[in-house]
């Protein structure tokens, strides 16, 4: 019995070792790649680490593809479409939570119903209404379509649900309106789960890619994916800027997941099994 | 009494006023977008000067257009395999990682979460050095190991293969996660029960684990099957739709009709056929939903 349950261990452990692998070898190719010098890159017989180490992808991308502007251009999108949508699903998530009126409920069916419809259905009508408001080629175009994002404020909506309404009426009796209490009581007390949405905010805006397609069309106002896809999409593929580029977009992701892993995967079990 | 409504009252301006910028973006960016889409469907409008009523020609030409059947039914078959299969791989490691005995079991997890993080173009770049017909790596092993070379991108099959190799891998992550939360709610009597029983380890799976996971696994199938449906960015970067148009999908379909070809009209039909069939699944994914939060 004991005998065979640690046979059982063994072979499990051998076949997560084997997902493990192949699920990363991807990635790591990828970034080991980057290190090569051009004419590495496409010599047979490939290594995985590379014979000379180089960094000529990395210097092109700073000289030919303008990769600060880029950066630059990704990170102000990403910090203040990040403020606005926090803001926006704090406050629309708690009045989702909180109150309960006929309107708000039928309100909340019709976004909990098209939250599943992406924008990529409908590109060109979107790109129509960014052009009547002026957005075309401005940052706030890739922006303001993206903050009043359902999934952000069903995250609040569900954690708001979980803070006992009996808080809410003893500020009620204290007299402070509901904007105060909004603002003094509940909003401190979601702080942790704003910092989730902050995470998955940022991930989404730095990834994002449709607004932008659609928003951008002057290079100096293209973000690091458009920039990503321009490279990629080229009739020669210029590989040893492309491979550096790619690796240079990921990192700062990288960098928050490594910090914040436990969290960002533990929410992403939570929003998937609502309790 | 009458106090008491006038408190409700301010208090029902208040919820307005918390929820009013999100309802003016939703009205704004989704509302409006729908509504000048389903009309630019009966019109033959060119992004430009052009834009007569046409009545229902452009659905007509749709139903007449040998190329949309065969992208829609590229989009079915891509759909009807990365998501079943998807959902396998997502299952079978959570169920193999749910073993606390397993050695560096917590780092295989993050292992095959982290290229859910990666950008849609990410997944594309990734995928397509690696099967780079001349210079990708998956070519070099096969010719190592005595095997021709594959023509990745240029045999349609093959592409179609890449699209669903790059989608799964991309996609398991966030999915073994919400099986691993389901798991973990199963009732581990349960489990002991049957073992007395003499159930073996495929039983229990079978009546247990899998009846257990029925939620679960209804909602990761919805979910997979909208963002299969919706996608681009990434098959765009892999293979740009091709050989041919072999793994050309809806969304980029639709994008190319539109942005390239200028014919905003149709384009905006075959939208609303594919909003159509994304609107079913997730009204029936709102039910279930609205079910199992009142259970």
């Amino acid at each position: 019995m004991n005998v065979t349950k640690k046979s059982t261990v063994l072979v499990k452990t051998v076949v997560s070792l084997v997902f493990a692998l192949i699920w990363v070898f991807p990635v790591v190719w990828l970034v080991l790649s980057s290190f090569k010098p051009g004419d590495e890159l496409f010599t047979f017989p490939l290594t995985l680490f590379p014979k000379n180490f180089s960094i000529a992808g990395y210097a092109k991308t700073f000289e030919s593809y303008n990769i600060v502007l880029s950066t630059f251009n990704t990170a102000f999108i990403t910090f203040f479409a990040t403020i606005i949508t926090l803001i926006m699903s704090c406050m629309c998530g708690f009045a989702l939570a909180k109150y309960h009126y006929k309107w708000l409920s039928v309100f909340f069916m019709c976004m909990l119903a098209t939250t599943m419809l992406p924008t990529e259905v409908i590109m060109s009508p979107s790109f129509k209404v960014i052009l009547s408001l002026g957005l075309y080629n401005s940052l706030w175009g890739a922006i303001i379509p993206t903050v009043g994002t359902m999934t952000g404020v069903f995250l609040m909506r569900q954690f708001f649900i979980s803070i006992p309404d009996e808080l809410l009426e003893a500020a009620r009796i204290d007299g402070a309106n509901e904007g105060r209490s909004f603002v003094q009581i509940m909003v401190p007390l979601c702080r942790s789960q704003i910092a989730i949405l902050a995470i998955f905010s940022f991930r989404w805006r730095w990834n994002d890619y449709i607004w932008p397609l659609l928003a951008l069309t002057n290079p100096d106002k293209y973000t690091m994916q458009l920039q990503l896809r321009t490279l990629s999409g080229a009739e020669a593929v210029d590989w040893s800027a492309l491979l550096a580029f790619s690796v240079i977009t990921m990192i700062p992701v990288l960098i928050i997941f490594i910090i914040f892993n436990r969290q960002i995967m533990s929410s992403e079990v939570s929003s998937g099994v609502k309790g | 009494m009458s106090k008491k409504k006038n408190t409700l009252d301010r208090n029902q301006g208040w919820a307005l006023l918390f929820c009013a910028p999100n309802i003016i973006f939703f009205l704004i960016f989704f509302v409006w977008p729908a509504v000048i889409g389903l009309y630019y469907s009966f019109t033959n409008y060119d992004g430009w000067r052009n834009m007569d009523f046409v009545g229902l020609e452009n659905y007509i030409g749709l139903f007449h257009d040998s190329q949309f059947y065969s992208v829609f039914l590229n989009t079915v078959l891509y759909v009807v395999v990365s998501v079943p299969l998807g959902m396998i791989v997502s299952l079978f490691l959570a169920l193999l990682l749910n073993d606390e005995k397993i050695k560096g079991n917590a780092v295989t997890r993050v292992l095959v979460y982290w290229p859910t993080l990666l950008s849609t173009i990410m997944v594309g770049v990734t995928w397509k050095w690696i099967f780079g017909e001349s210079f990708g790596v998956a070519n070099y092993v096969l010719t190592s190991m005595g095997l021709g070379k594959v023509g990745w991108f240029s045999t349609p099959t093959a592409a179609f293969w890449t699209t669903i190799i790059a989608t799964v891998w991309s996609g398991c992550g966030v999915n073994m996660l919400i099986y691993l939360g389901g798991i973990k709610q199963i009732p581990a009597d349960l489990y002991e029960a049957a073992t007395i029983d003499g159930a073996n380890a495929w039983q229990r799976f079978r009546n247990i684990t899998l009846p257990s996971l029925k939620p679960v696994t209804f909602m990761i199938l919805l979910t997979s099957m909208i963002n299969a449906f919706k996608v681009f960015a990434m098959v765009q970067t892999l293979t740009n739709g091709g050989p041919g148009t072999a793994t050309t999908y809806m969304i980029q379909y639709i994008y190319q009709i539109g942005f390239t070809r200028n014919r905003h009209g149709y384009a905006s039909a075959a939208s609303m056929i594919l909003f159509v069939v994304l609107l079913i699944i997730s009204f029936v994914q709102t039910r279930m939903n609205a079910k199992s939060e009142e259970a």
